[in-house]
């Protein structure tokens, strides 16, 4: 009924509804729901005895987004940045606003820097990581991962294939880079 | 204490790590006795958030027993059976004082553009999530509430963002009687926002997903009406043609950044990160809302930019609609919901894994085997 004035006709009237779907309107009054209005003024309501908390201490230099003035009075302490990747994520922080694409990439670029140096240290440290573990891929034979491939529209069926290539892809391209460096160094010793 | 810890994308086990302290005065420390993986969970998984640290232990969903208290804490103490929120606040900044709990200004030095979230990377403050033994909290008089004797393990969990977002974000759609209501993706907080969508007042709820058996549960535990968009050259044509060419009042999309769009999509955003995600559920919420309509996002997108249909949303003269839910502003309302039997929250939890297993849970839940829905998270000890 888009071409006339009238909204149209829903196939079950407000009482079939109330009778239908337990509690049905009982929110129906909009300015009676817990987030109207959106702000309202009321310090007194959260149970804060404070109205600038006390400070957490800083036990290392902590990273902070360039549109803070201050490093916010509480913060998490989780994995302070360190190596290389932590070198990238302190500029990124230092550098660029949140409203960089810049600040966003470094951050991921730093990401997957940190995955390989971890990689690394795990093996170094004598507890390397275990991709069949670690992948949680065992839960395909508890969970009826073959079953769900079939008739099921498996979500991540449409890019396995490329989750193959992404996988792998990174590890022949360096095989080959050390494989070319390796024949580099004992072919010039010839 | 043992904890989930992240290893990468794609690659999750469980560790021996140093057990959490009280850093500030009004800190807790609470023993974790359920948490659940999130469907937002699955963007750290994937490596999508940025500043997803190796080491860091996930879970935002968790509820427990107060282990230990700092100095300035009043309103809990040992032993408290409570149940946290998932956002971390201050409870006095200039946002908290309003009631915007989520945008709380002093907890997330690494970001002024999203406030403090438990396990949620450093771009949500770094603080580790309660997939653990123990996790700390901060602003212990602020966050956690008491779980009343009458609400049950399974349901509390629900209540600290699940069912919370899903309510909250219904009242975004400012549902007016009789409205028509979209919602996109029957995860767990689609499933609650079609069922809140009755409480105020809808008159026809439609579920999309892609996954047969979900929309099976949106059926059956939120009375909607269910389409798998697969089955649809164009989801949107069609939810016009069951609109009278008109389209929906209200669409909510509670799907976020990384629905399984394209091919080109999955692409840009999962693999080449050149998006925030691809924010398919998002354009079809624009493109099939009516003219004049709401539109409510819940689902969670990274801070980078996505490719929203903008234009269409100006020229349909839409309202947008969004915000990470202030959880606790939703509790009391949802306790009286639950007692008076109008929701159960708990329906909707498929599966309980143990700590020690939860890289196979991830796995399970990213690759939605087994008919999962929710899974929660058990501790040895709890
Ligand atoms: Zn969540
Ligand atoms: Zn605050």
């Amino acid at each position: 009924m888009a071409y006339t004035p009238e909204k149209p006709k829903l196939t079950e009237s407000s009482d079939e509804l109330r009778s239908r779907i337990p509690g049905w309107g009982v929110d129906l009054d909009p300015r009676d729901r817990p987030s109207v209005p959106k702000e309202k003024f009321d310090p007194n309501l959260s149970g804060a005895h404070w109205t600038f908390p006390e400070r957490q201490p800083e036990r290392w230099p902590r990273e902070r987004s360039v549109e803070h003035r201050f490093l916010t009075p509480v913060f998490g302490t989780s994995c302070p940045p360190k190596g290389i990747s932590g070198v990238i994520r302190r500029h990124a922080y230092r550098r660029y606003s949140e409203g960089r694409a810049a600040h966003w990439l470094l951050l991921l670029a730093a990401d997957r820097v940190d995955v390989a140096e971890n990689r690394v240290q795990a093996l170094l440290r004598g507890r390397p990581d275990n991709p069949i573990t670690e992948s949680g891929v065992l839960s395909e034979f508890k969970r009826h991962g073959v079953a769900s491939r079939f008739g099921r529209k498996r979500a991540d069926l449409s890019h396995q294939p490329i989750d193959v290539i992404i996988n792998v892809a990174p590890w022949l391209v360096v095989g080959y880079v050390g494989y070319r460096a390796v024949r580099l160094v004992t072919t010039r010793r010839r | 204490m043992k904890a989930m810890v992240y290893r990468g994308p794609y690659r999750i086990r469980v560790e021996e790590k140093e057990q959490p302290s009280i850093e500030h005065p009004n800190d807790a420390i609470v023993r974790v006795t359920r948490a659940a993986i999130c469907g937002s969970d699955l963007h750290l998984y994937h490596g999508m958030m940025p500043d997803t640290r190796v080491g860091m232990t996930f879970g935002h969903e968790f509820i427990g027993v107060v282990d230990e208290v700092g100095p300035s804490v009043r309103n809990l103490k040992p032993g408290d059976r409570v149940m946290v929120p998932f956002n971390i606040y201050c409870g006095s900044c200039f946002y908290c004082a309003r009631g915007l709990y989520a945008n709380c200004h002093n907890v997330n030095p690494n970001a002024t553009a999203v406030g403090g979230i438990y396990g949620y990377s450093h771009t949500c403050g770094g603080y580790d999530g309660g997939q653990a033994e123990y996790v700390r909290v901060p602003f212990a008089d602020v966050g956690p509430s008491l779980i009343p004797d009458w609400l049950d393990d399974e349901d509390a969990v629900m209540f600290t963002d699940a069912l919370a977002t899903g309510y909250f974000g219904a009242q975004l759609g400012e549902i007016a009687e009789g409205d028509v209501v979209v919602v996109f993706g029957a995860g767990p907080v689609g499933l609650f926002a079609a069922k809140s969508a009755w409480l105020m007042g809808a008159g026809r709820v439609i579920v999309i997903d892609h996954l047969d058996y979900r929309l099976a549960k949106a059926a059956e535990f939120a009375h909607a009406e269910t389409y798998n968009f697969t089955e649809y050259g164009d989801i949107v044509v069609h939810l016009k043609k069951i609109t009278e060419f008109l389209g929906a009042d209200v669409a909510i999309d509670a799907v976020g950044a990384e629905a399984d769009g394209s091919f080109v999509q999955q692409v840009t955003a999962t693999k080449l990160k050149l998006q925030g995600g691809s924010p398919v559920a998002l354009n079809w919420a624009i493109d099939s809302v009516r003219k004049g309509g709401t539109v409510s996002v819940l689902g969670a997108y990274g801070p980078m930019f996505s490719a929203v249909k903008f234009g269409d949303a100006l020229n349909k003269g839409l309202t947008l609609r969004m915000n990470q839910c202030h959880v606790k502003r939703q509790w009391p309302r949802l306790f009286e919901h639950v007692r008076n039997g109008y929701l159960k929250p708990s329906d909707i939890v498929t599966h309980r894994v143990p700590l020690e297993h939860i890289a196979e849970g991830y796995h399970m839940f990213s690759a939605k085997l087994d008919g999962c829905i929710k899974p929660i998270i058990v501790p040895d000890g709890a």
